[in-house]
């Protein structure tokens, strides 16, 4: 699949580079004893570190430190054990230290990969160039006054893994895919919820275009985007406005520019339009981060089973086809519903079924896996029922319909609505009899060859016992009966 | 009561254990005294109400059968510690009108070990100053005048507030810090002791900082003794700073043996300084007699970069600065001076706090580490700095201890050098050093100029061997038995 | 290196500190004598000499992961020159 972009002069290629903003899980901030729960009350999660008071000194989390080794080496990444912090200078409101705590030369883990699957079902590598620990700002609100922004400095201090993606994106398709990755590699791994909603995953987005096989074009650089589809608009804006400039003959502007959510344009940032110079220091208030190679081995024994390796599992060991399986390791929640219902049953039988009907009860109900009204244990069941051959897999379609309104489990509900199918041969074969007798040109039609008469016969009889009849025992009996 | 604020801390203290004095006498004495010298400007706040109330909780415990080493002892508190619900500006109008919700770590450790506060003192803008004309509340007048001079004196800077409290028998001793000299020179200035540890053993947690790798707080007190005893009850382990050592707390006062025999001294010929006057060489000589004839042995020592250490000084200090008082903004405390917008609120504000050398130091600050110079300025004087660590680390190889001047010359009227920064950053040629290598380093009164001015001695010593600096401090204070004091030209009747 | 008005503008700006056009120049006459003095520095050769960033041998120290701090919101806003509702209040910020 070509990603060239046709403009009035050529084609053109897009250049993404990503920087994503992932906030660590934990239970206090990279350098305060502060909480960092979603939606307190403003300014109730600050210490005084994290508000700039005068003497106040950072330390640091131990936990963000793990996290961060953890992140690398689910990035396939290469970990620093000898990193430095540094202070990236500049004012701004919701900054209160006026310098933000960050690591520029010596960051804490260098170069990675990261496999993404397209959807034309290939997939490509985007290499990741560095992890960084950084401290996260506090927030502007706009809208409580007509001539005040009010700040508050909940987040200030949160700790942010920084993630810089190689300029090897070029696409809004492949940027998509690619923040997909991360996010589930991240939620994998148990050190970054992902929550783009709340802040806790955003992206600067790096986009540039040039003609094939040049150089790299002038960038621009749009920042804080906090969801795939807002970044994608973004990347489509940007690639149409640089085009333009270009085929104008006009020339693109390094800047930072602002996503408008309403708009789906950018447009460039009111504060930050001059060049910025962050005069970048090692922080004299801390030393050099240092840890063993003992302390990353330990972490890498502790890593889950990632979704690469996974997706090659449920291929090979469990025959799943390549889509089904991508799918189903896509996110963590899912894979590991995925692997509660197949546990003890038919692996594909399984699959199909999360992916297939559970999936789209879901969507309609917009609901995510984690929220299922189903539980694993309950699909377990629905499925066990058709194996047994309680129900036939229509019946059961029906009533997962109902487990998904009403929570109750399967057997229950076919108790209930007696939808136990029929397999109680002379039952069954008391009604063949009826049809086969109330239809003697169709017997005539199918003993002079015409096979697919036969298919009407099951439906006569499925109607006549409201589908309980299991449909294996009728075809065998008016295979035997209709035999001239 | 006058003679009561004669006493050191040492004697007050065992006065204080044979319940022949209280706390509250004490303090009442040096409240009464810190009153009567308001003209001095020593202090930014004078606290009587808290001291007594504080003076009465200490008899209090020590009625109660518990005292800690300083046990009811009144102390002046440099205004750059941070003090609990009181004033704190470090003497800079930026911070107008804060009360920090939270005490420093040292101020803390000095009420745990049962001191009382009389007051903050003075003291250079941010630290930034040797001669503390650059505070927001006017300058300091050093006790000290020529003789027969009736022209005020600087006190040395940035503690210059301290010092003269300490010189001025306002306050038994002082919290002080050095970033350059900040606590040397001054104490040179005005008579008194006054130390620096080693980098790392005071937290800085609570400290308004200046600069972040250098400053440290340390004691300025009447003798040496009392020294040892302040620093014992200031220093130790604080987890909240990342760059506080973990390492044991000696006994420094134990280190007061006065025996040095065959302790190696090293006198480095670099800070022989051309034009520096004849008195300050003299002093020197001088003080090396004394601790030969103590038994120890003088060796003559280099320290090559000793030239480079005031250059490289003035791109660190101001580059960590530029950032550290980045966050003095007018949005979360202090001064804000109103503007159309953001911008322009940060920069009136930022205008109208800072003071004239305080610009200086962040525009020099900002300027070494923009795109561009970073390499030329920060990290060239980055390695200038660990050239000069290496002297040091290569001369303890052979000496315990280095012996030099503290300042190059005595207290200087107000203005002499105010209109010239190099002139003026020049008086902590040989302080500068041990912060920049993170060293102890301790002043100690030897003599008088000409003019009848306090001259003092300095004494280096390898990191946290702060014992061996106090030894021989010890030693040199006995054998040039200083005993001077300025007259109280100050004292308003009461 | 010395360095002119529109450097000490450029630079005033970066620390956010007003500065009349009038003290441009005796502000850079006086940051230009500072910053040759400083020059002295070059006369080292330090080529092979790694910079020095902290006096100290140690290692950093990490402190565990648990909730010791906030909740105090009167305390984090009580210097405030503006604010209201918890919030500090800063004029209006377009961005
Ligand atoms: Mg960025
Ligand atoms: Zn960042």
């Amino acid at each position: 699949m070509s990603n060239l972009v046709e403009g009035a002069t050529g084609p053109w290629e897009v250049v993404v580079g990503l920087e994503i903003h992932a906030q660590v899980t934990a239970q206090s901030k990279l350098f305060s004893g502060a909480a960092t729960e979603f939606g307190a009350e403003p300014n109730s999660q600050v210490s005084l570190v994290d508000a700039g008071m005068p003497g106040m000194l950072p330390v640091i989390n131990e936990r963000a430190v793990e996290q961060a080794v953890r992140s690398g080496l689910g990035l396939n990444a290469k970990i620093n054990t000898y990193s430095v912090f540094d202070r990236k200078n500049y004012f701004y409101a919701d900054l209160p230290q006026g310098y933000q705590i960050s690591q520029y030369l010596q960051p804490i883990v260098g170069e990675g990969i990261v496999s993404v699957d397209l959807e034309d079902g290939g997939s490509t590598d985007i290499g990741i160039e560095r992890l960084h620990l950084e401290q996260d700002a506090g927030k502007l609100i706009h809208d409580q006054h007509p001539r005040k922004s009010h700040v508050d400095l909940n987040r200030s201090g949160l700790a942010l893994m920084e993630i810089v993606s190689k300029p090897d994106i070029r696409s809004a398709a492949e940027a998509g895919a690619y923040v997909r990755k991360v996010r589930a590699i991240l939620r994998y791994l148990g050190t970054c919820d992902g929550n783009m909603e709340q802040g806790s995953m955003r992206a600067d987005v790096n986009v540039s275009v040039r003609r094939p096989g040049e150089d790299l074009g002038t960038r621009a650089e749009v920042k804080n985007v906090n969801s795939i589809r807002f970044m994608q608009q973004a990347i489509h804006f940007e690639t149409t406005r640089q085009i333009d400039i270009l085929e104008a003959g006009g020339s693109i502007v390094q800047e930072t520019r602002k996503f408008d959510a309403q708009t789906g344009t950018t447009r460039p940032m009111r504060d930050k339009e001059e060049a910025n110079d962050y005069r970048y220091f090692p922080d004299p208030d801390l030393l050099p981060l240092e840890f063993s190679d003992d302390f990353v081995e330990k972490i890498r024994l502790t890593l889950p089973e990632l979704p690469d390796a996974k997706k090659r599992r449920y291929m090979d060991d469990l025959g799943l086809s390549d889509h089904d399986a991508a799918v189903l390791v896509s996110d963590r929640d899912i894979a590991l519903f995925y692997e509660a219902v197949a546990d003890g049953r038919d692996a594909k039988i399984a699959a199909n079924w999360v992916q297939g009907e559970l999936f789209a009860q879901l969507a309609r109900a917009e609901r995510e896996v984690a929220d299922s009204p189903i539980t694993a244990a309950q699909l377990g069941g629905l499925i066990d029922l058709i194996g047994d051959n309680t129900i036939s897999g229509k019946i059961a379609k029906d009533v997962l319909e109902i487990m998904f309104e009403t929570g109750r489990d399967a057997a229950v509900i076919v108790a209930d609505k007696g939808l136990k199918q029929v397999t109680d041969t002379g039952a069954i074969e008391a009604e063949v009899d009826t049809v086969i007798a109330a239809n003697p040109d169709k017997v005539a039609e199918f003993q002079g060859g015409k096979d697919k008469i036969l298919g009407w016969f099951v439906g006569q009889i499925m109607q006549a016992t409201k589908g309980k009849a299991n449909p294996q025992l009728v075809n065998q009996l008016l295979r035997d009966k209709l035999k001239p | 009561m006058s003679q009561l604020t004669n006493l050191t801390i040492s004697q007050a203290r065992d006065l204080l254990a044979k319940g022949e004095l209280s706390s509250r006498q004490l303090t009442e004495s040096h409240v009464e005294a810190m009153a009567q010298a308001t003209q001095l400007n020593a202090f930014v706040s004078q606290l009587p109400d808290v001291a007594l109330e504080m003076a009465e909780a200490s008899d209090s415990r020590r009625a109660g059968g518990s005292a800690g080493p300083l046990e009811g002892i009144p102390l002046a508190i440099k205004d750059l510690f941070c003090t609990k619900g009181t004033l704190t500006m470090a003497g800079s109008h930026i911070l107008d009108g804060f009360k920090p919700p939270y005490e420093s770590t040292v101020s803390d450790n000095l009420w745990q070990a049962g001191a009382v506060m009389l007051g903050k003192t003075n003291m250079d803008e941010f630290a930034m100053g040797s001669s503390n004309e650059t505070s927001y509340f006017g300058p300091v007048q050093n006790p000290w005048r020529g003789r027969g001079d009736n022209r005020a004196l600087v006190p040395g800077g940035s503690s210059g507030g301290s010092a003269a409290a300490v010189a001025g028998r306002f306050a038994m001793a002082a919290t002080a810090t050095d970033t350059g000299g900040s606590i040397r020179q001054p104490a040179a200035f005005t008579g008194t002791v006054g130390s620096k540890p080693t980098y790392g053993r005071c937290s800085r947690w609570g400290v308004v900082a200046f600069a972040s790798s250098l400053d440290q707080a340390g004691p300025i007190t009447r003798d040496v003794r009392d020294n040892a005893i302040m620093l014992g009850a200031m220093a130790g382990y604080d987890p909240k700073d990342s760059t506080s050592a973990n390492v044991p707390l000696p006994d420094f006062e134990a280190a007061l043996t006065g025996d040095i025999r065959g302790l190696k001294i090293g006198v480095p010929k670099e800070y022989v300084l051309d034009g520096m006057p004849g008195e300050i060489e003299t002093l020197w000589q001088q003080g090396i007699g004394w601790l030969r004839q103590a038994g120890a042995e003088i060796i003559d020592i280099s320290l090559p970069h000793t030239k480079y250490a005031l250059p490289a000084y003035y791109i660190v200090a101001p580059a960590e600065a530029s950032s550290n008082l980045a966050r003095y903004d007018g949005v979360r405390f202090g001064l804000r001076v109103p503007g159309g917008d953001l911008r322009e609120m940060y920069e009136n504000t930022r205008a109208t706090g800072f003071g004239a050398e305080v610009r200086r130091r962040v525009l020099i600050g900002t300027y070494v580490l923009s795109a561009g110079y970073y390499d030329a300025y920060y990290l060239k004087a980055q390695k200038i700095r660990r050239l000069i660590a290496r002297d040091f680390t290569e001369a303890y190889e052979t000496v315990d201890a280095i012996l030099t001047p503290s300042a190059p010359s005595a207290a200087f009227p107000f203005g002499d050098k105010a209109d010239d920064p190099i002139a003026m950053y020049l008086n902590d040629i040989f302080t500068v050093p041990a912060n920049l290598a993170g060293l102890p380093g301790i002043s100690v009164p030897a003599g008088l100029s000409a003019e009848g001015l306090p001259l003092g001695l300095q004494i280096l010593a390898p990191a946290f061997d702060e014992e061996t600096m106090f030894r021989v401090a010890g030693v040199v204070e006995q054998a040039a038995n200083f005993t001077a004091q300025p007259e109280q030209w100050w004292k308003v009747p009461a | 290196m010395s360095v002119d008005k529109a450097t000490v503008a450029r630079i005033a700006h970066l620390a956010r500190i007003g500065v009349r056009d009038e003290e441009l120049e005796p502000l850079a006459a006086e940051l230009s004598g500072i910053l040759q003095w400083i020059e002295q520095l070059n006369e080292v050769d330090t080529a092979e000499v790694p910079p020095m960033a902290s006096v100290h041998d140690q290692v950093l120290r990490w402190r565990g992961d648990i909730i010791t701090d906030g909740g105090k919101q009167d305390e984090i806003t009580a210097n405030a020159p503006d604010g209201e509702n918890g919030f500090f209040a800063v004029p209006k910020v377009i961005e």
